[in-house]
């Protein structure tokens, strides 16, 4: 015998081949699993990723009016004065390409989440902006000299840049985009009045300029009598001129905003800072607590009921156990829809239920008792609904428990009690917790029983969520508030876990 | 050598196949989007059952009106269109056209003029209220009530709020749009003046006073099948929902109800098309709506369901119920008995407000 490494039957080191078997087994597994763990991260991890991310993302406003936003970022939103008129013609600019692009109604409705009447002020701007009084601006150049008529002198000047003139430069710049995106041609293009604007703008501005055109343009600049912007603006609509518009898409300018997600806790961002909502519009805070209070109610609700449902299945001759199961099944199987109108039926004033009380004289006519369209209903509703989720993780664990532990018990000396409370119920917790994790789960994001039978009490947080995905558009809320209820199930995943361990959690066998 | 030849071969082989569909090939599909139910159906019997049979093109419908706008927006966003002509209210119409989501429509151009040879524009009037709409019904919320449950017939919307003489539970929709103007109505304010009081605190204040007289008494519904129900089921003594829900609980369910048409609130529901569909799609699809919303397709529609056709022409050819053989005009929201006193839900001053609004309206409910 050598002193040397144990040596394979290849020769090479036992350690490093056995390594090299085992990356290779590990390898194969991965390669297994690779399909279903590709599909579920293109299916599922990145749409859910991708919609969460909505929650701050905000670039709408920097990608619809950028040169607004520059400009604002040197206004004081604090001094009660409007912007300069800079701003105001920067927002020109922007204006006339989004509606160009058919973007600026979009902003509007992004920006009417944050203050009351923005959709139309964008939607009407939009629809006069093309008929500025900035036409003077091309009349007026046009007649100094009619080669400002033609698309190549601009070409010519703008195309690669002009320092001395970088307002017209960037004007010209996004213009060109525009043209090209609509197919057309810049060089056969007449120029817009926006590039008069520009061009007046910055040969007022500046002083030497290298072409005779310009120099020429800017000598003849006396003669025209200044546009302002903001008249214009003004004339549109009078909320122009009111500083909370501008402070609004001052605020709202960042790439990512902390927002949604204020809005979801019932805060709001404005000018000034973070501030409570009114107290008229405050609802999610409470909705949120509803919806975790009431899906504890109807998980326990569901052990309460589920639990001896399950016994009985698992200790009944296996020809009921059949039958029974199939019961448990079947409306499982049955319409969603059916089953919380069927809730209808049974549970309304003039339903089943109050007829029979009447009629058998527990009550009187006008006695009839509220069960549904109330909190009452949506947990009798759902609690029918999701019973199925509990009993078959109660069953399957039951199955497992061997009858002679009980009959131990009882030979020791239990009482029935004893025996069911210190033998039976501790080996049938790991289903308790499966199901009770099922059943919260569903419950906390569960919305179309809620909004059936749930009257004004008894909606749940997830119901706002879909009014903002599928009503309101406010894609923005919906993924905050996704994302709180998320988080929020997580941590009490993990509080779980903590508590009783999620190793305790057994689906079956 | 010979598989690039193969592939380039087939390659052009696909390019002209292409651009020859495009050459005014029309596709043999649509997918249709509607509303489901009984109304779907009348589309189905009045428009696309006789257009297939001239054409021989096949129909896919797809029951997602109420969700049209947030999912072909998810579809612009994916650069996937699976729709050609999507059925919605005048509201997310006047949205999707903002958002560059529908095509603008020519409408004298692209759609049928009536039998005199009105152009379409003049035809719809007032209807169009976007570029991308094709408007092709006027239906209304009004309130149906138990003939047998109370002593009065009600004459006025404001019987909502009298308990005293029209006890019993109601239901309203589940939104600010509609009752918030009731409420104003009912609380002394005209009809002119409503939008300028509802844009206060005050006036908004006084809305849901209104409201909370009755917040107690009220069954609040999401969907259209739920007043008819309530009704049906004595639960509810007096409701609003769309007028042909009602028309088919009284006519055709034979239910003690009536029709309290005061105050109605008249919308519109019409087709777009979707922006972006590839040539021989799009063919298609305008081929079909001009098809669809001629001056005797749209009366056509109005044989199975109670809704007004959105053509001025259409109205003279309203005839009798196809199954029940009743005459439908009187039926009609708009027709003159009927239309005493209305108002036309006011889609820019909505936009605005919606958001807003209904933030409180939740508040309010869940207080």
């Amino acid at each position: 015998m050598s002193d040397g490494p144990v040596l394979a039957a290849d020769g090479t080191p036992l350690k490093r081949s056995l390594a090299r078997a085992l990356r290779r087994e590990k390898m194969r597994a991965f390669l297994l699993v690779a399909p279903l763990l590709i599909f579920i991260m293109v299916t599922f991890v990145a749409p859910i990723a991708d919609m969460l991310f909505r929650s701050v993302e905000n670039n709408i406003v920097r990608d619809t009016i950028p040169r607004t936003v520059q400009a604002l970022r040197s206004w004081d939103s604090n001094s009660d004065e409007l912007p300069p008129e800079a701003a105001f013609s920067a927002f020109y600019t922007d204006l006339v390409f989004a509606e160009e692009r058919k973007l600026h109604t979009r902003l509007g409705s992004r920006l009417n989440y944050e203050k009351t009447g923005m959709s139309s002020l964008f939607r009407k701007s939009g629809r006069r902006v093309g008929r500025f009084d900035t036409d003077e601006y091309s009349k007026a150049f046009t007649g100094l000299d009619a080669a400002w008529e033609d698309p190549a002198t601009w070409n010519r000047l703008f195309a690669t840049g002009n320092t001395a003139m970088p307002e017209t430069s960037d004007t010209y710049a996004t213009w060109r985009a525009v043209i090209l995106e609509n197919e057309d041609d810049p060089l056969a293009e007449e120029p817009w009045d926006v590039l008069f604007n520009a061009l007046y703008r910055d040969l007022s501005n500046g002083n030497a300029f290298d072409d005779p055109l310009l120099s020429a343009a800017k000598a003849g600049l006396g003669s025209i009598e200044p546009v302002s912007i903001r008249e214009q603006l003004v004339d549109v609509d009078e909320d122009w001129e009111d500083p909370e518009v501008w402070k609004t898409i001052q605020t709202y300018a960042a790439s990512y905003t902390p927002g949604y997600f204020l809005n979801s806790a019932d805060l709001q961002l404005t000018g000034e800072g973070v501030s409570a909502r009114p107290e008229n519009e405050r609802i999610y805070i409470k909705l949120f607590q509803r919806t975790l209070f009431m899906s504890l109610v109807i998980t326990f609700s569901c052990i309460l009921l589920g639990y001896p449902v399950a016994w009985l299945l698992a200790n009944l001759p296996a020809r009921t156990a059949n039958v029974l199961l199939i019961l448990v099944l079947l409306p499982f199987w049955t319409s969603l829809l059916v089953r919380t109108s069927a809730w209808k039926v049974l549970l309304q004033q003039q339903g089943v239920i109050n007829d029979i009380l009447v009629w058998s004289g527990l009550i009187d006519d006008a006695g009839r008792l509220v069960m549904i369209n109330n909190q009452t209903g949506t947990i009798i509703a759902m609690t029918h609904i999701l019973l199925p989720f509990m009993i078959l993780p109660l069953y399957s664990v039951m199955k497992t428990i061997p009858p002679s532990y009980l009959r131990a018990a009882k030979s020791l000396g239990a009482t029935n009690w004893t025996a069911f409370w210190r033998v039976y119920f501790p080996n049938s917790v790991p289903g308790i917790g499966a199901g009770s994790i099922l059943v919260f789960i569903l419950a906390i994001g569960y919305y179309i029983t809620p909004e059936l039978v749930g009257g004004t009490q008894g909606v749940f947080i997830s119901n706002r969520i879909a009014f903002h995905i599928s009503s309101s558009l406010n894609w923005g809320l919906a993924a905050a508030l996704g994302t709180i209820l998320l988080a929020a199930v997580l941590i009490l995943y993990w509080a779980y876990d903590k508590m009783v361990g999620i190793d305790n959690v057994k689906l079956g066998g | 050598m010979k598989l690039t030849t193969t592939i380039l071969a087939t390659g052009a082989l696909a390019i002209s196949a292409s651009a020859s569909f495009a050459d005014g090939h029309m596709a043999d599909e649509l997918t249709l989007v509607s509303w489901g139910g009984a109304y779907q159906k009348s589309q189905q019997r009045a428009y696309s059952e006789p257009y297939a049979a001239e054409t021989g093109v096949s129909f896919t419908w797809d029951e997602s009106s109420a969700e049209a706008v947030a999912k072909l927006r998810a579809m612009n966003e994916a650069g996937n269109i699976t729709w050609d002509v999507v059925d919605v209210v005048a509201a997310d119409a006047i949205r999707l056209c903002d958002e560059g989501l529908a095509l603008e429509i020519d409408h004298d151009e692209q759609l049928a003029a009536a039998p005199d040879g009105t152009p379409a524009s003049e035809d719809f009037g007032e209807l169009i209220v976007s570029d991308c709409f094709i408007p092709q019904i006027v239906y209304s919320t009004a309130f149906g009530y138990r003939t047998d449950l109370l002593d009065s017939a009600p004459t006025s919307v404001c019987a909502i709020f009298d308990q005293e003489t029209y006890p019993g539970k109601r239901s309203l929709e589940k939104r600010p749009i509609a009752n918030l103007e009731w409420a104003l109505i009912c609380d002394g304010v005209d009809i002119s003046e409503v939008y300028d009081v509802l844009e206060t605190e005050e006036g908004q204040a006084r809305a849901f006073a209104k409201l909370d007289t009755i917040k107690d008494d009220t069954i609040w519904w999401s969907a259209g099948a739920e007043t008819p129900q309530l009704l049906a089921d004595g639960e509810v003594t007096i409701g609003s929902t769309y007028n042909g829900r009602l028309f088919s609980v009284i006519e055709e369910q034979n239910q003690p109800v009536g029709i309290l048409w005061d105050w109605q609130m008249f919308d519109l529901d019409g087709w777009i098309i979707p922006a972006g569909l590839p040539e021989d799609r799009l063919a298609r699809a305008l081929d079909f709506v001009s098809y669809a919303t001629d001056t005797q397709r749209l009366a056509d529609q109005a044989k199975y369901i109670s809704y007004g056709p959105a053509r001025a022409s259409s109205a003279p050819l309203v005839g009798k119920h196809a199954d029940l053989g009743i005459d439908m005009a009187p039926h009609m929201p708009t027709d003159p008995a009927n239309a005493v006193n209305t108002f036309l839900f006011n889609y820019e001053w909505w936009a605005d407000y919606r958001d807003d609004l209904d933030a409180k309206f939740q508040a309010w409910l869940a207080q």
